[in-house]
């Protein structure tokens, strides 16, 4: 076992071993390809993100797409950013709301 | 309730100590060194240096000197001041004496400098040694320990071996009648809306809410999460992501209340230490480290500090033991002698997240009755204070005690 989903929710998986790129790893009866060397504790898309859309961990949100990620493609700060301190403000009442990335604070 | 161990240090206030430290306590940095070489030769011997480094007045810094100074796993103190530095010193003395230990001050200025002063404080040392070996003994039930919990050098791995299997200890000790802390506020946005959930009242559930919007307004305007470069090696990405991890370190039960540096909770259960500066950002980042946070658990009265680490901290602490919690099985491989448990092994198929707890769980009542960590047996004492400012806990943050 190379990957760990941990909810059913969630659009990327754990890495729990090493991988090389080229790796075919099995995830729920589906096969992805890895596309560069990682090491454990990383994320692969488990299906095709689109920019924008929220990445799910534990079945919540830890951020958002910020460029489409195909199926076993690494999903990290390349690719993604945080929906909170990036986008904070000291006066932002709508400190605990998620916001898409580019959206203004008000 | 379950027996720890019947020869734990009975100290004056009725608390219970798992150790019977001396501690070293430098008033400046300018005393540092003379403090230093006062601790060096017993340094094997449960004889610790703490201190703080500033030479101006802080009430925090004070509040957090006298609570780790009458903490039950120490049994007696020396204060080394320069003798021209703000701290108040005697407040200080008074404060410990008038909780039943040996104490006294050596200042240098008034010792005849370096020399002398180190002369003098091994002597007391040795002196004091001795009379600690009659320290009181007695009974201690493992409802009367105070565990905390932190995490540092954080991966992609902590937040699904080490941290949930910490969670599932804590549920485990909460369920022994011990109290259990966690903490770093700033660690925990995201998350608010569930752990307010958790809270025993409406009203404390609030304040778990308002102390994670203070974290992330201070953090704004630091321009800089809790969030280093290696948690992003390790494959986390956002602060959200390294919240989720960090938060599942609190296990399940019910938050009993909310704390801020030096408050020893009073009734057993799961508290949330609020360690994120109260009023305008100053002094800096809250925690500069690992060990100040560690330190700010002990002086809530931790006896034990679980450690979850996934990059590798090699971490200890003066005054109370750290047991290290490794979450990623090739560190636990690459620094073995550092750690005490294997939450990794979870990811190669060699143990289930109960297991891990029960580990976790098992070992810290033995720490509790003298085992010594990996961390004490390689002699690691770190500790570190700064300066910071806080408001006292109103009846709201610890309802049981209201």
């Amino acid at each position: 076992m190379f990957a760990i989903r941990l909810s059913p929710l969630d659009n990327i998986v754990i890495l729990s071993r090493r991988v090389e790129a080229g790796m075919a790893i099995q995830v729920d009866g589906q096969t992805l390809t890895v596309t560069t060397p990682l090491g454990l504790g990383h994320k692969l898309a488990v299906r095709r993100i689109v920019a924008g859309e929220q990445i799910f961990k534990y079945g919540v949100p830890i951020g958002s797409a910020t460029a489409d990620i195909a199926p076993g493609e690494h999903v990290h700060l390349h690719n993604m950013q945080s929906d909170y301190l990036p986008t904070y403000t000291l006066d932002d009442a709508r400190l605990f709301t998620t916001r898409r990335p580019g959206e203004e604070s008000q | 309730m379950s027996m720890l161990r019947d020869d734990a240090f009975l100290r004056v206030d009725g608390r219970k100590g798992i150790r019977n430290t001396v501690a070293v306590v430098y008033l400046v940095e300018c005393a540092h060194h003379v403090a230093r070489e006062i601790q060096l030769p017993f340094r094997e011997a449960d004889v610790h240096l703490i201190g703080f480094g500033g030479c101006y007045p802080n009430e925090y810094s004070f509040r957090m000197l006298k609570a780790l100074c009458t903490h039950p796993n120490v049994g007696a103190v020396l204060l080394v001041s320069l003798g021209c530095e703000g701290f108040n010193r005697r407040g200080l003395l008074q404060a410990i004496r008038d909780s039943g230990r040996p104490a006294d001050t050596l200042v240098i200025q008034e010792t005849g400098g370096t020399r002398s002063t180190i002369e003098a404080g091994r002597r007391w040392v040795e002196n004091t040694r001795r009379q600690l070996a009659a320290t009181p003994r007695g009974p201690m039930e493992a409802g009367e320990l105070i565990v905390g919990t932190i995490c540092g050098g954080s991966d992609g791995t902590s937040g699904i071996t080490a941290n949930p299997g910490i969670g599932r200890a804590f549920d485990r000790l909460v369920a022994d009648g011990a109290t259990c802390i966690f903490e770093e506020t700033g660690e925990l946005i995201g998350c608010e809306q569930i752990m307010a959930s958790r809270a025993v009242t409406p009203e404390l559930g609030q304040v778990l809410l308002d102390s994670v919007a203070k974290a992330a307004r201070y953090y704004t305007v630091l321009g800089h999460g809790s969030f280093a470069p290696g948690n992003a090696d390790g494959g986390l990405t956002t602060q959200e992501e390294k919240s989720m991890g960090a938060y599942s370190k609190s296990g399940s039960s019910p938050i009993s209340g909310l704390i801020k540096p030096g408050d020893v909770p009073r009734a057993g259960g799961l508290y949330l230490l609020d360690v994120v500066p109260d009023g305008d950002v100053r002094f800096g980042f809250p925690n500069i480290n690992d060990n100040a946070e560690i330190a700010e658990l002990i002086a809530c009265g931790s006896h034990v500090t679980l450690f979850s680490t996934g990059r590798g901290s090699v971490v200890g602490s003066a005054i109370s033991p750290v047991i290290k919690v490794c979450a990623n099985p090739e560190t636990y491989r690459n620094l073995r002698d550092d750690m005490d448990v294997d939450a990794g092994r979870i990811l190669e198929g060699r143990g289930t997240l109960d297991e891990v707890g029960d580990d976790i769980h098992r070992l810290t009542l033995r720490v509790a009755a003298g085992e010594r960590t990996a961390s004490e047996a390689l002699g690691h004492q770190e500790f570190v204070l700064g300066y910071k400012r806080f408001e006292p806990i109103g009846p709201v943050c610890h309802p049981a005690y209201a």
